[in-house]
Formats: structure tokens, C-alpha cells, sequence
């Protein structure tokens, strides 16, 4: 059957079992939207900027596992997704994005709102097409999304000439698809599994770290098999929050900058640390030379590049991690070792360490703690929700104070650390999963970067639940501020900040507020009894809080600053016990 | 250390700013770069030659592994090979010189290719060493220009070396 390139498009979308879209029109995508227009089994959310659209397609798709999927116009429409694609491809999100393109006989002439945007998204995507005859298109549109959702998921771009959108050919669905340079690893090195076996054996002092590629192979149920059989505490990085129950007793939380005291003084004391699903990000590794001085280390990961990239590595393994965590169980479990007797005096030792420093804030009762807005979202949720954050001091309360038990519940902007991203990921989350209580963790500063989202929430009825930390500041880089420029506070202070209860209700949308810390947890409860709209909650938090622990930039991971209230406070209560 | 890295690509528009912005977008310096056809048109041959330590030319290979239209990378640090570049000079040595310069071309097997009133453009192909050779050699008669195409390379038949 002959079809135009904009059905073919359609098509080709539903065959791939695509059924939300998020875009925003234009000129030369004019026919694909006419095409959609009558179209049931496909589901477009108009968002108010691309950026949104993308953010909202990467929300949706890390809360669902599935491709996320956007559809944006040539020139300025293209050129606003390129923060959202490389926000995704920093984390390793499956997405594939639909730019629009002037006709191919104008491409190069600078054309009315063209942009060469495969040039611009090429070091930024898994890969990207630009198609120049409707023949090709379906077996690109096959490609890209076997590109984007194998191997090491990332996003695809496919920028669509106008004349290809409008040509006309016969219609077939390529069953296959075959791309001979590209095959990724999924089986692990059999070796090199016995090998990691045996030196888990071998260890005294293990700890496991484990990323973001744990929940992209969802391989969360193994990993949780291999620490509790063997006994190996866990330390999560910031994008594996999730991957291995955060309330479970070998959990660490999270390590790295703003890791807790425990996680950061085991991997550093640690004989043996199991990367799995990680790539030793600077946040994570602090001066990469002292970084777990004393371990070994093994590493777990599809991508080859991921291996010996910032740290040196003992043993690699290049593999799929569910595949490779499988394998690993059963070579493991033939040992029938007695795991707890030997790891006995770790685990005291690491309970020790937890029992020292704790993760802690100084509560107050007249200021809100920020901490204690987290606390109380992670109470009323019961840590069942999913979060997306901004990024900033928003990002790390949420990352250290709620407990995230299960995978694809935290989403947040790891890699390219872009604020602006939580809100409209929170809205792609919520339409992923409607029956899901979905917050965004917000700041003051990032909420305003797509605060315009509120409308696509409203109109989409989607109740996406706003905590905004207010602290009418920048908060982290404040912070820094505060520690290494003297106090210096340039152009951190946003001393003009809009009535976010006020700006919620001309959306439509419901606007609370909590100035006390007793107002918390009933304004919390207030929103999640709204169903069927967004509530943005404005949280006037305490603008001198700061994340603690911290690693000054370039240190080891182990010297960390405290918070020094906290220290004093707890001294004083130690030594009212004695 | 200098690195002579083959690598099979796809014949696409596209792919050599994929390979090259791989290098500039890390910092890496391209030495030289010569792209060809293979015996399957749908194939293309890039020969790079690049300059950096051992972590980083792993890396580079990696990372140029993993782009999507390319199928093979070899880095011949690894392999027996054998490698040419060709060059072209033009010199211009003086009246009393001339004899000695094409005698020196004869002797490193270059060829005269062009010649005019006052210069003779040299055709040399060779190794590296060799092209350095005779360029130093007849730096003093004085070059006026001269165009490399940059190095190509082959592995020899069967005699791969262990990999340490």
C-alpha cells in the first residue's frame, strides 16, 4: 500500500508499540500533525517548549522502561531539544527524538527555520539519521529505535526533510533489523565471571557500587540475590538510587560528593570494590588516585568505553549486568560458602560507621528544614512514590532523605545535571504510570526553568505534586559560595521570586504553602488528595541550610566536611547519655 | 606515543565528522587522516594517525568502536604491518646543485614528476622514516612547498604479534 512519509511515520510508531508522543508543531512538521489529528491509537501531549517535550519523553521513559518519544519542528524547535537530548544521553535513556527539516533541496541554503541539527545533536546521540528518500524512512525509524533501546540505551535523532514527510511510497514494515557494525555484548566473559567469583571469595572487606545500568538491565532482583547471599553492603551512585532497596540493612546510600560518611569511608577502606553499572563519574570518585586505594576493583558494564575510562580497573567485565549478575549466582552458589561467619567483622565494622555519623540535620521548630520536607514527602508517600528532582541542593536532600526501595522511582538529571529537568519528567512519569503518586522535588531556581509545563499538566489533568525547597536562593551554588568564596554571594540571590501559590492558581493548577514546619506534613497531605490537577507546594525552607557531607571538589572521597551544628548538638546529646 | 589506527566504516555521508569530531570533541590531535574506498563500495577505509598514551589511544579505539557506522578498528601498534604515505615536494635547487638533488631523489627512489624554470616537484612514496629522511636530506637545496597524503597501512599476512 502506497503511503505518505508522514503515515509511514505513524505507522512505523505504532508498530513499535509506541503509544504517547510529546511534541510541539511547526511549519514543516505541519503534515505529520495533520496525519495525527485523526489518529486513535497514538497519543500526542502538546507540551509549551521542546525542552519540555524532551524532558517529559525522558520522564516516561525512565519511569516505564520503555522508548520515549518525541516530535519537534525544524530550526528553533530542533535546536531547544539538544539540553534534553544530552540530558538523556549523559544517563543513558532510551528516547528517540523526531526533528523536522526543510526539503532536502533547501538543506544548506539557510532556509527559513532551518538548522543543521544532526550536526549539532551528532556528539550528543547514540547515533542519528538524517533521511533523504521516503524509501528509507521505515527502516530507519526500525533502526533507530533498536539503537536507542539495545546495548547501552541513549537517544536517536531522525531529522525529516519535508519532501520525505510528503513523499509517497509503498509501504513495508522491516520485521528485522540487522545492522552488521553494530552488535553490543551482552553475554559476559565466562573467565572472567569465574575470576570476579573468586575474588569475591578472596575478599574480607567487599562493598558492591551499583549505577544507573543496573536499572536500565533490570537487574535489580540479582543484584539484591548477590548482596544478600554473599553479604557485600551496597553503595549506590546517584542514578542507581533505586537499584538496590534503600531501607535494606546492607544498603550505604549513596556515595560521592554528598555521599553519606558511611558509604564514602567503606569504599575507601574497602579490599574489593564491584562497580556494577557505573562509570566512576568525578562526583563519585573524587581524586581518582585515592579513590578505594585499597581495593580491587571489578567492573560490570555493556560499554567498553565505560571500562578503565577515569579509574583503573582489576578485573573488567563487558556484559549485560542481568546476564552477567546470573552467571556470577550460579558460579557463586556452587561455593556454598558460609557467608555470614565471614563477613561478620566487615558488616560490624560498617554498622559502626553508620552508628558514628548517621545522616542528619538540625531540626528546628520555628524554620523549615528542607531535609525535613523530604522526610516527610518520603513519610506521607510511604516511599512508595515516584520523585524527579531539579538539580541543585534540591537534588541531593532528595537523593540522601528519601529511601527509594525499588528501580525507575528516582528520576533525576545525573549526568548532565540540568535544571528545569524534574518538572516535565515528572509530567512524562505521570502519564506513564496514572495510577503512580508522582513529586517533583523542585527548587526555587530550577522550578522557574519550565515552570511554563504547568499548563500541559492542567490541561492534561495530571497531578503531579510540586514540592518547591524555597529558599530564594541558588542554593548550591550558595553553598559554595559560602565555603570557598568568602561569602561572596554573586548573582546567586533571587531576590525576586514570583508567588509560586499565585502562579499555580493563573495556571489553574493548585497552589499551597507551608511557612512553619508543623504546616509541612498537612499541606503534603492536602495534595495528595488532588487527583485531577498539578499542586505546587511552596516550601519557605531555611536559606543557611547546606547538603552535608560534602566533598570539597578534587579531594578524596573520605574528607568530608560536616555540618558543624550537627557535630556539636550531637555531642552534647552523647554526653547528656553518659 | 604515535598510533597508526585503521578503521572500517560505512560508506555514509556523515561518518567522517562522526570519526574526526570524535577526536576534536576529547581534545585529541589528528595527525594525518587519509579516507579511500575498500573492494565492497559500500565500505570505506580510514587510516588515522593520532599521538597519545596508551590509555588514551584505548580509549579513542573504544569510543570509535562504539560508533554505530563503524564496523572495524585496528590499531597497528599491535600488528605487523606495513605503511606508506606518499609526498609530494616542490624544490628548487640552484644551478650547481640540481644534479645532486636528482641523484639523491634516484637514490630514495623518488620521482620527477613536473618540472619548470626554477623547480622540480618530487614524487617520493615510502615509511615514515624514510619521507623524514629525505626531506631533511634536501631541506638545504631548499623546498618550496610540499603535500603529504597521509599515511596508509596494511597488516602482513598471518604474523600478528601477541598482545602484551
Amino acid at each position: 500500500m502506497r503511503k505518505s512519509g508522514a503515515e509511514i511515520l505513524i505507522e512505523c510508531l505504532k508498530k513499535e508499540g509506541v503509544k504517547h508522543i510529546f511534541g510541539y508543531p511547526g511549519g514543516v512538521v505541519l503534515n505529520i500533525f495533520d496525519a495525527l489529528y485523526d489518529e486513535k491509537g497514538l497519543e500526542l501531549f502538546l507540551t509549551r517548549h521542546e525542552q519540555g517535550a524532551i524532558h517529559a519523553a525522558d520522564g516516561y521513559a525512565r519511569a516505564s522502561g520503555k522508548v520515549g518519544v518525541a516530535l519537534v519542528t525544524s530550526g528553533p524547535g530542533a535546536t531547544n531539544t539538544v539540553t534534553g537530548i544530552a540530558t538523556a544521553s549523559m544517563d543513558s535513556i532510551p528516547m528517540v527524538v523526531f526533528s523536522g527539516q526543510v526539503p532536502t533541496m533547501l538543506i544548506g541554503n539557510d532556509a527559513f527555520q532551518e538548522a543543521d541539527i544532526v550536526g549539532m545533536t551528532r556528539p550528543c546521540t547514540k547515533h542519528n539519521y538524517l533521511v533523504k528518500d521516503v524509501k528509507d524512512l521505515a527502516q530507519t525509524i526500525r533502526e533507530a529505535f533498536h539503537i536507542a533501546s539495545t546495548g547501552r540505551p541513549g537517544p536517536v535523532l531522525i531529522d525529516l526533510p519535508k519532501d520525505v514527510t510528503t513523499g509517497m511510497t509503498e509501504f513495508k514494515w522491516p520485521e528485522k533489523v540487522n545492522i552488521r557494525s553494530y552488535s553490543p555484548t551482552y553475554q559476559g566473559n565466562k573467565y572472567m565471571i569465574k575470576q570476579a567469583a573468586q575474588m569475591i571469595l578472596k575478599s574480607k572487606k567487599p562493598v558492591i557500587m551499583a549505577g544507573g545500568g543496573v536499572i536500565l538491565s533490570e537487574a535489580s532482583k540479582e543484584l539484591t540475590e548477590l548482596a544478600e547471599m554473599t553479604k557485600i553492603p551496597v553503595t549506590n551512585t546517584l542514578m542507581g538510587l533505586g537499584s538496590f532497596p534503600g531501607s535494606a540493612d546492607l544498603s550505604l546510600g549513596m556515595l560521592g560528593m554528598h555521599g553519606t560518611f558511611y558509604a564514602n569511608t567503606a569504599v575507601q577502606n574497602a579490599d574489593l570494590l564491584i562497580g556494577i553499572g557505573v562509570r566512576f563519574d568525578d562526583r563519585v570518585t573524587g581524586k581518582t588516585d585515592t579513590f578505594a586505594r585499597n581495593a580491587k576493583i571489578i567492573q560490570i558494564d555493556i560499554d567498553p568505553t565505560s571500562i578503565r575510562k577515569n579509574v583503573p580497573v582489576d578485573l573488567p567485565v563487558v556484559g549485560d549486568i542481568k546476564h552477567v549478575l546470573k552467571d556470577l549466582l550460579k558460579v557463586l552458589k556452587d561455593e556454598k560458602e558460609q557467608w555470614g561467619a565471614i563477613r561478620k567483622s566487615w558488616l560490624n565494622q560498617v554498622d559502626a560507621w553508620k552508628k558514628e555519623r548517621p545522616l542528619t540535620y538540625n531540626f528546628d521548630k520555628k524554620i523549615i528544614k528542607p531535609e525535613f520536607v523530604v522526610e516527610k514527602i518520603h513519610k506521607v508517600t510511604k516511599g512508595d512514590a515516584i520523585i524527579c528532582t531539579e538539580v541543585g541542593q534540591n537534588q541531593m536532600w532528595a537523593a540522601q532523605f528519601y529511601k527509594y526501595d525499588k528501580p525507575r522511582h528516582w528520576l533525576s538529571s545525573g549526568g548532565l545535571g540540568t535544571m528545569g529537568y524534574g518538572f516535565p519528567a515528572a509530567i512524562g512519569a505521570q502519564i506513564a504510570c496514572p495510577n503512580k503518586v508522582v513529586f517533583d522535588i523542585a527548587g526555587d531556581g530550577s522550578i522557574q526553568m519550565n515552570i511554563q509545563e504547568l499548563a500541559t499538566a492542567v490541561i492534561n489533568k495530571l497531578p503531579v505534586k510540586v514540592a518547591i525547597l524555597n529558599n530564594r536562593f541558588l542554593g548550591m551554588v550558595r553553598q559554595w559560595q559560602e565555603l570557598f568564596f568568602k561569602e561572596r554571594y554573586s548573582h546567586t540571590g533571587l531576590d525576586v521570586t514570583p508567588d509560586f501559590v499565585k502562579v499555580a492558581e493563573a495556571y489553574g493548577a493548585v497552589g499551597l504553602r507551608a511557612t512553619t514546619p508543623d504546616e509541612v506534613e498537612p499541606v503534603l497531605r492536602e495534595s495528595l488528595k488532588i487527583k485531577d490537577r498539578p499542586v505546587f507546594m511552596d516550601f519557605e525552607v531555611d536559606w543557611k541550610s547546606k547538603v552535608f557531607p560534602m566533598v570539597p571538589a578534587g579531594a578524596a572521597i573520605d574528607e568530608m566536611i560536616f555540618d558543624e551544628e550537627v557535630k556539636e548538638k550531637s555531642k552534647k546529646k552523647l554526653k547528656a547519655v553518659k | 606515543m604515535r598510533h597508526t589506527i585503521s578503521v572500517l566504516v560505512e560508506n555514509k555521508f556523515g561518518v567522517l565528522s562522526r570519526v574526526s569530531g570524535l577526536f576534536s570533541g576529547r581534545g585529541f590531535n589528528i595527525e594525518s587522516l587519509s579516507v579511500g574506498e575498500t573492494i565492497d563500495p559500500d565500505v570505506s577505509l580510514m587510516t588515522i594517525v593520532t599521538i597519545g598514551d596508551d590509555q588514551i589511544v584505548e580509549q579513542i579505539t573504544k569510543q570509535l568502536n562504539k560508533l554505530i557506522d563503524v564496523i572495524k578498528v585496528v590499531d597497528y601498534m599491535d600488528v605487523d604491518h606495513v605503511e606508506r604515505e606518499l609526498v609530494l615536494i616542490k624544490a628548487a635547487p640552484k644551478k650547481n646543485d640540481k644534479t645532486e638533488f636528482l641523484k639523491l631523489t634516484e637514490i630514495f627512489r623518488g620521482k620527477i614528476i613536473d618540472s619548470g624554470a626554477t623547480s622540480f616537484t618530487v614524487e617520493i612514496t615510502g615509511d615514515e622514516k624514510k619521507i623524514a629522511a629525505f626531506i631533511e636530506l634536501i631541506k638545504p637545496f631548499g623546498i618550496k612547498e610540499f603535500v603529504r597524503t597521509g599515511k596508509v597501512a596494511i597488516a602482513r599476512e598471518g604474523l600478528k604479534k601477541a598482545k602484551q
